[in-house]
């Protein structure tokens, strides 16, 4: 079952809903059970002002929406990038083991999100996010075939 | 805080009658039913009336009554012991996509073990297409086995129409009537072999049995001292089967009536909910009890474990739940879309479910539904 901490944060998630006029949004489908999860942030001078998500899925996507929300908030923007999913993991108190995958789905919507904002505002991206961000586009080809095309 | 079970598909808790009456069969009428001595013979008498009086109350006149742990090892009984006792007829097996997973785990074992299975489709609302039926039984299918009435979406099967077929293509007709006995009439003039069990009707848990119709040629998968007529071995659990037929005797009309007027609440209610579905049968062919609803745009553990902090028990059943992801195979079969599988959620009520605490829940569903869809990406 789930650890205390995950029930806190999905009963209490912190952090829902989206921001207006984003510096950057990152969007990800969870190809194991077809989750979505859209994170959005407002950056400046390099730091993550705010942040906000919304999330369709199951109890411990909702909780690692949150509490990745809570951890990059006020972050500089290559801390956050090195947000791991162990570190969600362990700041959940743990995940069960067929929702590790959750908080993966986390992580990658952030790094989205980040690189989202980096390619708006012309900057560099880091040849890692690159990567990430086509291994995601290949996902979600994936999840659209198996699930549908996400609808709004 | 207030708790309102609407789980009891899943299982019903004990009837205090029941407990009473299987109280002394611990302790005082303990005896091994093969034993000579007076003990043992107190216990072969405790465990013949209650067999004669189940057989009685279910009208099952041509069968007679085996007594098992339960629904899984009564569909697994069924399952094998047909499928090697008849063997050498044919290796041909037809069953549906919506049964237990005993079943189709059975099922499964017996494919890698050499035999042949055809799983049937099953219409919108989970009905089975008898010309189907028809058309998938061959010179070498020796059984039929369709669940009664469907464990997560209620959807009741005609077991005198598919009996008539199968007798007439001379194949055994089993059918899993776990939830259903007690509750929907089984009419076994038509089945060949009928799995039943105690604790989804207020008596324990562990018991359950298989009626077999006398002249059908089955092998035991239990065996040992010959207990059973040879059929089940091991040392019967009278303190269970006592407990069985009390939840027998005690079930009435009344309770019936009650857990259709409550499952007809809930539909009602949770319906009112913008953007919902209504798995399963939309008539009268549901069992009483059972009432499956989508709320899509959100996921079904996210509402059980919301639900469960209010105090209310429901189930999911389906994909996503902490400890597994696969999809609900039955709501697979209904050829649901994905947002409306993984969003479905079980609600069963039992005999003593009360119209104020149907009124909490859906007023607290509504709550939930509108809080999730606000964290939700769909609308």
């Amino acid at each position: 079952m789930y650890s205390k901490k995950v029930m806190q944060y999905f009963l209490h998630p912190k952090n829902v809903g989206e921001i207006k006029n984003p510096s950057g949004v990152g969007e990800v489908g969870n190809i194991v059970c077809g989750d979505v999860m859209k994170l959005y942030i407002k950056v400046k001078s390099d730091i993550i002002k705010d942040i906000k998500f919304k999330t369709l899925g199951c109890a411990a996507a909702i909780a690692t929406s949150s509490i990745i929300t809570e951890i990059a908030k006020n972050k500089k923007i290559e801390d956050a990038l090195k947000i791991s999913k162990e570190e969600i993991i362990k700041s959940l108190g743990g995940l069960p083991p067929v929702k590790i995958h959750c908080s993966v789905l986390a992580v990658d919507a952030l790094k989205e999100a980040i690189y989202d904002y980096l390619k708006k505002s012309k900057r560099e991206i880091p040849i890692d996010l690159k990567k990430n961000h086509e291994r995601i586009e290949k996902e979600k080809k994936i999840i659209e075939k198996m699930y549908g095309k996400i609808k709004r | 805080m207030r708790r309102i079970y609407l789980d009891y598909a899943a299982t019903t808790p004990l009837a205090k009658e029941v407990l009473e009456a299987m109280k002394p069969y611990f302790y005082k009428i303990f005896g091994n039913a093969s034993s000579l001595h007076k003990f043992g013979r107190e216990a072969k008498e405790a465990l013949e009336n209650s067999r004669e009086f189940i057989k009685k109350k279910a009208c099952a006149n041509e069968h007679e009554l085996i007594f098992t742990s339960g629904g899984t090892e009564s569909n697994n009984f069924a399952i094998k012991g047909i499928a090697f006792a008849n063997r050498k007829k044919g290796k041909h097996i037809i069953t549906t996509k919506i049964e237990h997973d005993c079943i189709l785990n059975a099922c499964k074992w017996l494919e890698e073990n050499g035999f042949k299975v055809s799983y049937l489709s099953v219409d919108k609302e989970g009905f089975v297409d008898l010309g189907e039926l028809e058309r998938t039984i061959r010179k070498d299918t020796i059984l039929v086995s369709i669940i009664h009435g469907n464990n997560e979406i209620g959807t009741i099967q005609d077991l005198k129409e598919i009996g008539k077929i199968c007798m007439k293509k001379g194949v055994y007709f089993h059918t899993d009537a776990c939830q259903s006995f007690m509750k929907e009439k089984i009419d076994f003039d038509y089945v060949d072999l009928v799995t039943v069990n105690a604790h989804k009707i207020y008596g324990p848990k562990g018991v359950g049995g298989l009626f077999i119709r006398k002249d059908v040629k089955i092998d035991p998968i239990l065996h040992g001292g010959g207990h059973e007529f040879s059929l089940r071995s091991g040392t019967e659990n009278i303190a269970g089967i006592i407990g069985f037929a009390k939840a027998v005797e005690i079930m009435k009309e009344m309770d019936i009536e009650n857990m259709k007027k409550t499952r007809d609440m809930i539909i009602k209610g949770a319906l009112e909910i913008e953007n919902t579905k209504l798995n399963g049968p939309k008539g009268e062919k549901r069992l009483c009890n059972n009432a499956n609803i989508s709320f899509i745009g959100v996921e079904g553990e996210a509402i059980v474990l919301r639900l469960d902090e209010k105090g209310i028990a429901v189930s999911t059943g389906s994909a996503c739940s902490s400890r597994s992801l696969e999809p609900s195979h039955v709501l697979l079969a209904l050829g649901l879309k994905p947002e409306e599988i993984s969003s479905a959620i079980r609600f069963s009520t039992g005999k003593e479910t009360k119209k104020e605490e149907i009124e909490y829940v859906v007023k607290t569903l509504k709550e939930v539904v509108k809080d999730l869809r606000k964290i939700s990406l769909l609308k």
